[in-house]
């Protein structure tokens, strides 16, 4: 029952988070910031796009060095 | 956005999930029984029915601003995962994706595999290959279909899009009797990638309380804006692709 469950998970795991779990991180923290941003004055849309620009070519740069 | 992105979107990724799970089954029935990869591929979709029946009713009960936020976030991961392996691929330090080598690959397998009969079905191998191969690729299907659907409180639309998809792979894998090869999986793969990651970052940020300049028009913005930095970043990996391909970055993943 315990690996059927382990192995449930695992599967949502590699289909959701993938090849890269900092990715879900990063996007995790950047959704998170964009929340406390847009209590305040400052337009919070660009928080998102800029996590991009990061996330991905850093992402890309640990595939590439491994 | 619009009808017609929402169509196009759901279209592409269901379509380049369809070509996969038809190589595998057309390995299943080519290399085995047919009979038992139908069944197989008929309780898949019958599965993948009650999942979208179950969900899509429950996800248009939540309130938008919290399904977007969670959506949002979920298709931002999913869709990167997408993007960064199609540029992977463009820029070849990934192993592309090839139907016909997967193809002989499976049938290779199938072909080696012994008999075993259980129940009704006469091949058991043949139907959980086909049923594991469209419950897998179908499920990729049924999560941006249902997450883009729901988002624009039209899922109906989405599952068109999606059923299309499938009925036009499934009369070309027909009429072929072959996997279907020639069609520019790498390409669409890469295309979805970038809707995906467009449309996460747009509604996530909505969700998360965001307001964007120009309301839905900044889709018309960030669509392009995506494409550009993928292409751009294959450019500059593209100087890479020189050196080995490492094992890691060659064989990862399938989608």
């Amino acid at each position: 029952m315990t690996g059927r469950l382990r192995a449930f998970l695992g599967f949502w795991y590699d289909f959701v988070v993938g090849d890269d779990w900092r990715v879900a991180v990063a996007v995790i923290v950047a959704l998170a910031l964009t929340y406390a941003v847009s209590t305040t004055w400052i337009p919070a849309w660009p928080i998102l796009p800029a996590a991009v620009a990061i996330i991905l070519p850093v992402s890309l740069w640990r595939a590439v060095r491994r | 956005m619009n009808s017609s992105a929402l169509f196009v979107a759901v279209f592409l990724a269901c379509a380049v999930e369809a070509v996969e799970a038809l190589t595998i089954v057309l390995a299943a029935g080519f290399g085995r029984d047919w009979r038992s990869a139908f069944l197989g591929v008929g309780s898949a979709l019958a599965v993948l029915m009650a999942i979208v029946a179950a969900l899509g009713p429950a996800l248009t009960a939540i309130p938008l601003e919290a399904l977007r936020l969670v959506v949002g976030g979920l298709l931002l991961i999913f869709g990167l995962q997408w993007l960064r392996k199609a540029v992977l691929r463009a820029s070849g330090l990934k192993a592309m994706h090839d139907e016909t080598a997967i193809y002989r690959a499976e049938l290779a397998a199938v072909e080696a595999a012994p008999a075993h009969r259980r129940g009704m079905v006469s091949d058991w191998y043949s139907f959980t290959l086909s049923f594991k191969g469209v419950l897998l690729e179908g499920l990729e299907v049924a999560f941006i279909a249902l997450t883009f659907g729901a988002n624009q409180r039209n899922i109906p639309l989405a599952a068109i899009a999606a059923l299309s998809a499938v009925v036009v792979v499934a009369l070309a894998g027909i009429a072929l009797r072959a996997p279907l090869a020639r069609v520019p999986e790498n390409s669409m793969k890469f295309v979805v990638g970038i809707m995906l990651t467009s449309f996460g970052i747009f509604w996530g940020a909505e969700g998360a309380g965001a307001t964007w300049p120009g309301a839905d028009a900044a889709l018309l913005v960030l669509v392009p804006a995506v494409a550009l930095f993928a292409l751009a970043l294959v450019a500059v990996l593209r100087r890479a692709a020189a050196r080995p391909l490492s094992p890691k970055a060659a064989g990862a993943g399938s989608s």
